[in-house]
């Protein structure tokens, strides 16, 4: 178990390694434009020599890699080339609202995707019918779509929910829960969708194993049987199923925070990749993969844990 | 000892030794089967019997080239191929060939019954009309309806899959069918028909058998001679009514005396004589 | 090759059509996936016809009329910068499935031949193949994608591309899965016998596997590119001269307040498109279900209305003695073209207390289906079709039931009869220790203490002649083997003193020397406890060794019943006799066994063969 986890936390390693230097080099390679990006068309050939150097673009891609791990390993991601804030702080000050979101998010959709596939499941029939069209209607919806009719009704036409959530904790919680709520529904809904549909199918396939006949056979409860038994046997599952959903879900509150105008790093992403802001590009895409790094640490020793053959090893 | 050799089997193992990679980087080969020797002569049925884990598939498969020949040797008409290639397998192919175990994973699901029949012939730039003629000869001698070629192996019961096998088996008329436990998934009725076919191809054509199974009385009932095998080597060897009958090694009339036979009072009979036997074996060691 | 008669290969191609044809022919007839045909076929008709349906220019911007509602000059109206919204919707469409065509296609160029690569031949390429995979299911695709328009600038087909790399793992693995659980099939085996060549293997026997999964997922794929295409035009980061879906809501989104129809065209046709997508990949998987399973569940739910108390029937007086009496029982199963299919029909026996009864019979005969119609455990469409089932001098399933009434059996189950499986390794739950599946049931049903139930525990595996019962209840299923295993369930069977064990094939997946001792466990036990139990089995030896009675199954229904010795010795009815004469031992060697003239006039052969089919349809 042990040595599962350490090999796990090494592999993490390497892959953040491998993409913070595989996107480096992408972000870089062609770095001609970059100076007159940022200063305008007017700039004399002077000024953008000047502001090659002072960014360090006419050094070579390498020394300039392995200048940024230099300073990354310190906790120093450079500064942004157009606001001059630290990308750290940048990213610090705007991470919070979408972690909040996220893991929002994927509460509510472990629970209602599980609490639906397993209905679907142990009831089969119309309920199960039911959840399957739900589903194929889910699935069928981009997030950016749900989000913009979102706001359109119950934002606009009935006034419940704020449009745009520029409110903080601050504000007072309400508020902000409030304000919270039509972006985490929309991103909730494709998640629960799939998430569902997949859970059922692993519920099917435990009920259908020949241990839970005999558990019948010894007069256990089928209550038991579901909680005790299947439930744990399928959890492994839906743990995977879960960790993918978490890793579209990243991709989706990037969309969801432009629509509802949310200043969490999603936007901040957007915002630095339109005006080419490379070391704030930067700096998202290292954070994102180490989110999904611990994450994906945490599910494989869920897993290893609900597992005996690993457990017991 | 030279390639070539003046020795009237048709196929000689020798000392053959399989391993397979260990789990892991570092893992420890895991030895199947050791030093292994038997040869089979041209029309004779050498029986391989022994319980799950004995190695008795792996020497099947490892005459087949289904499984690395770690050391020794598998000589079949004169040659060696312990390691033949692609090329040489294909030639071989003509002399040596399979009935696996399970008839509903061995024939392709997705193809029809005339294709896979025909698909050796193919390999041996058979083909056309002569090929049809080649499938309807099988699909007669091993008792199946023509119209057979154009259905689905889904459309055939198990005991109808297993002569399709056997069919696909004939199709280049071999010298050697390595049969890897080829009734043990089959209903009473439908192996004895199974068995009877068997006997009735070889004696038709002299293919030899190398006849893997777990079960004592079929490899008695098929077998000219026996090897019993345990934990991947040969404990036993000879004449199948010897072996099967009145065995020399413990593990064989361990074995033997496992066997149910369908009566009650000769089963009473042998019931206890497995019980002393286990005594006698224990006190010894 | 100008031959008329039709010669093996044409044959075989021409059956192969047939199915193929079939799986399009049910994909039409169902209303789903009808429907998402047509709607695709409009898409992509108007995409290819855009110059000659669009009313006008795209990007021809009419300064003076911008967002003007349906009606007037143009169908749909214009958008903030005055363009034709029916136009740009036309031309959008475009866009949008080449988009799609794109990703899938780079995605399947890369998955699938990388899948094939790594099921095959495994090793070093599927270790670096998947530890890559593994890498690009990490990366939120939303997020790389910002860093290739960063880097690259705005471009639908680069960002496509990039988008196909990131959906290729799905294929890959999809790809990968199916080869390996053909590799290892023996039919794949058997073409390496006849020496063909790998790739002739991959292109006959493999790819074939992969075809169907792979034409599913690329509808699912189309209709994930376009979420995604039009999510990055939305945010702006397309190119702003082509006239995108995407760009049109966020036009429209821009203008809620004012126009919000202009948000409703493009929506729309986003949501549509990639429902029909959606509906199309799940109609095709339906019509490829379809084609393995017939026989579809039928469930019925087990709520409230399922669970409603049933009244006690009295017994026939009489027959109150009887442990277990089985009376005229028939099981049937719904059929999808509607009637019903019978397993069991009309069998009638009985087992008394301290007696041991053998079902014999071949696959099909419904010797299971009886067993579990005993347990009360019969799949939940399993329909009573006839008869009663009563234990001891009480109906279980009364002569009116035509379903199983849990409220009847689930109080019995484990505490007065209970149940030992054919296959020892998945009838234990492998996440629970040996010891904790011991002792719950006993908590539960003797009402005793856990302690007492673990001390229990451990003499009932020293009884079944488990050698060291600590480390046994101590272990996962995983950790000890079979027979063991075997033992553990025996244990379990006996464990709340039950008067009746239903045992299925209970020696099948045992070793022939560990079936003998397994069989020496049962023979004891049931003398030692006086219990009933009921072999399920296809061994003859099984039943000298431990029966007392016998009866003979086929088909369904019961053909012969007596005592053990009778029944081995001279059997009366003709398929008792065709058994016996199947088994091998005490005859001459390499003779046949089934010879006409040994049989006749018991079965000619083709009764035989049809005896068979129509067994091996029930299984």
């Amino acid at each position: 178990m042990l040595f599962m986890i350490l090999r796990r936390i090494g592999s993490g390693v390497v892959v953040l390694v491998t993409v913070a230097c595989l996107t480096f080099v992408l972000l870089y390679a062609s770095s001609s434009n970059i100076a007159r990006n940022i200063l305008g068309d007017q700039a004399t050939p002077e000024a953008l020599a000047a502001k090659e150097a002072e960014l360090g673009l006419d050094q070579p891609l390498l020394t300039r890699l392995a200048d940024w791990w230099a300073h990354a390993l310190r906790g120093d991601f450079g500064r942004s080339w157009f606001t001059n804030e630290q990308v750290f702080s940048a990213i610090a000050s705007r991470l919070p609202v979408t972690l909040v979101m996220v893991f929002a998010s994927i509460i509510l959709i472990a629970l209602v995707a599980a609490v639906l596939g397993m209905l679907a499941a142990v009831r089969r029939g119309w309920v199960d019918r039911l959840v399957q069209i739900g589903a194929v209607l889910g699935s069928a919806l981009p997030g950016f779509i749900i989000g913009v009719f979102l706001v359109w009704v119950f934002a606009i036409q009935l006034r419940l929910f704020p449009p745009i959530s520029k409110i903080t904790p601050n504000a007072g919680l309400n508020l902000w829960v409030l304000s919270l709520t039509l972006p985490v529904i929309a991103l909730v809904i494709n998640g629960v969708a799939s998430a569902a549909q997949q859970i059922r199918s692993a519920f099917i396939r435990q009920l259908e194993l020949d241990y839970v006949r005999t558990l019948r056979s010894r007069g256990i409860t089928e209550r038991e049987i579901l909680f005790r038994h299947v439930l744990r046997s399928a959890a492994p599952a839906g743990l995977t199923v879960l960790s993918l959903q978490f890793i579209s879900l990243l991709g989706g509150v990037v969309i969801i925070e432009s629509i509802f105008a949310i200043a969490g790093m999603g936007r901040l992403a957007v915002e630095a990749t339109t005006k080419s802001d490379l070391p704030l590009v930067m700096g998202v895409v290292v954070y994102t993969v180490v989110i999904v790094i611990v994450v994906n640490l945490l599910v494989d020793i869920l897993n290893g844990w609900l597992n005996p053959k690993v457990r017991v090893s | 000892m030279s390639t070539t050799i003046e020795s009237p089997d048709l196929l000689t193992v020798d000392d053959l030794v399989v391993e397979y990679p260990g789990k892991g980087m570092f893992g420890r080969p895991f030895r199947v089967l050791h030093d292994v020797c038997v040869r089979i002569a041209p029309g004779e049925t050498l029986g391989l019997v022994g319980e799950s884990g004995s190695g008795k598939t792996t020497l099947g498969r490892a005459v087949l080239g289904l499984a690395p020949v770690t050391a020794g040797r598998i000589t079949f008409l004169g040659k060696d191929i312990s390691h033949a290639g692609r090329r040489q397998r294909q030639q071989l192919s003509q002399h040596l060939q399979v009935v696996f175990q399970d008839p509903y994973t061995s024939l392709n699901p997705a193809m029809t019954v005339g294709d896979i029949l025909s698909e050796p012939l193919g390999i041996q730039g058979i083909t056309g009309a002569d090929a049809r003629r080649r499938v309807q000869e099988l699909l007669d001698r091993v008792h199946l309806p023509v119209d057979a070629m154009s259905r689905l192996p889904r459309e055939f019961s198990g005991g109808q899959r297993q002569r399709i096998a056997i069919a696909r088996a004939l199709a280049l008329r071999p010298q050697l069918i390595v049969c890897d436990e080829p009734v043990s998934a089959l209903d009473l009725t439908t192996q004895a028909r199974v068995l009877d076919l068997l006997l009735e191809i070889q004696q038709g054509t002299g293919v030899s058998y190398l006849f893997v199974s777990h079960d004592l009385d079929v490899v008695r009932h098929i077998s000219h001679r026996v090897a019993v095998m345990h934990r991947g080597r040969i404990v036993e060897q000879g004449e199948a009514l010897k072996v099967t009958q009145t065995p020399d090694h413990p593990y064989t009339q361990r074995l033997l005396l496992a066997s149910p036979v369908p009566d009650p009072d000769r089963q009473a009979e042998r019931r206890s004589a497995r019980q002393a036997h286990a005594a006698s074996q224990e006190s010894a060691a | 090759m100008t031959e008329v008669t039709p010669n093996v290969a044409q044959s075989a191609g021409q059956a192969g059509v047939v199915v193929r044809a079939s799986t399009w022919h049910r994909l039409v007839r169902n209303p789903m996936g009808l429907t998402a045909l047509v709607i695709l076929g409009v898409i992509v008709l108007i995409a290819v016809l855009a110059p000659l349906v669009a009313p006008g220019d795209p990007n021809f911007a009419d300064i003076g009329n911008v967002l003007a509602g349906p009606g007037g000059g143009s169908w749909l109206g214009t958008d903030s910068a005055g363009r034709d919204i029916a136009s740009r919707l036309v031309y959008g469409a475009q866009v949008t499935l080449l988009s799609a065509a794109l990703a899938a296609a780079v995605a399947i160029a890369i998955g699938l031949p990388a899948g094939l690569l790594a099921g095959y031949y495994g090793g070093t390429f599927d270790g670096l193949a998947n530890w890559t995979t593994n890498i690009l299911l990490a990366l939120p695709s939303m997020v790389v994608l910002l860093a290739v328009r960063a880097a690259i600038g705005p471009s639908t087909w680069i960002a496509m591309v990039v988008f196909g790399v990131l959906l290729s793992p799905g294929y890959y693995r999809l790809t990968r899965t199916a080869v390996q659980s053909v590799r290892n099939e023996l039919y794949v085996d058997a073409a390496r016998v006849s020496g063909l060549s790998d790739g002739r293997i991959i292109a006959r026997h493999i790819f074939s596997v992969v075809r169907a999964p792979i034409i599913i997922q690329t509808a699912m794929v189309c209709g994930v590119a376009i979420s995604i295409q039009s999510a990055l035009e939305f945010l702006g980061l397309g190119d702003p001269m082509v006239p995108t879906w995407g760009v049109m809501v966020a036009d429209g989104f821009r203008n809620i307040y004012r126009a919000p129809l202009t948000l409703v065209w493009p929506s729309a046709a986003i949501a549509v498109t990639i429902a029909a997508f959606v509906l199309l990949g799940n109609a095709l998987r339906d019509s490829l279900e379809d084609l393995e399973k017939v026989k579809e569940k039928r469930a019925r739910p087990v709520g409230p209305a399922a669970r409603r108390a049933v009244p006690p029937v009295a017994v026939e007086s009489g027959t109150e003695h009887h442990l277990l009496k089985v009376t005229g029982l028939g099981i049937g199963y719904p059929q999808p073209g509607g009637g019903r299919k019978t397993v069991v029909d009309g069998v009638s026996f009985h087992v008394d207390r301290n007696e041991v009864l053998g079902i014999v019979g071949e696959s099909g005969s419904g010797k299971t289906q009886t067993a579990f119609a005993i347990l009360g455990l019969l799949p939940d469409n399993a329909i009573v079709t006839g008869g009663a089932i009563q234990f001891d001098g009480v109906y279980t399933v009364a002569p009116d039931d035509d379903h199983v009434h849990q409220d009847r059996l689930a109080p019995l189950r484990g505490k007065r009869i209970s149940y030992i499986p054919q296959e020892p390794m998945s009838n234990l739950d492998p996440a629970f220790t040996v010891g904790s599946q011991l002792t719950r049931p006993m908590v539960r049903i003797l009402g005793i203490t856990k302690a007492a139930a673990r001390d229990r525990a451990l003499n009932l595996l020293a009884s079944v002649g488990i050698p060291e019962p600590q480390r046994t209840y101590d272990a996962y299923p995983h950790e000890i083997s079979g027979g063991m295993a075997q033992r553990v369930l025996i244990a379990g069977a006996i464990s709340c003193e039950p008067d009746l064990i239903i045992a299925d094939e209970p020696t099948t997946a045992l070793d022939v020397t560990v079936q003998a001792e397994v069989l020496d466990v049962l023979r004891e036990l049931q003398s030692r406890l006086g219990l009933g139990i009921v072999v399920v089995t296809h061994n003859f030896g099984v039943v000298a060794d431990i029966c007392d009675r016998v009866v003979v199954m086929q088909n369904g229904r019961l053909v012969e019943e007596g005592p053990v010795r009778a029944i081995l010795r001279s059997p009366q009815d003709p398929y008792t006799k065709v058994l016996l004469a199947s088994m091998l031992e005490n005859k001459p060697p390499m003779t046949p066994l089934l010879t006409e003239e040994k049989l006749s006039p018991l079965l000619t052969e083709d009764e035989l063969v049809q005896a068979e089919e129509s067994l091996e349809l029930t299984t």
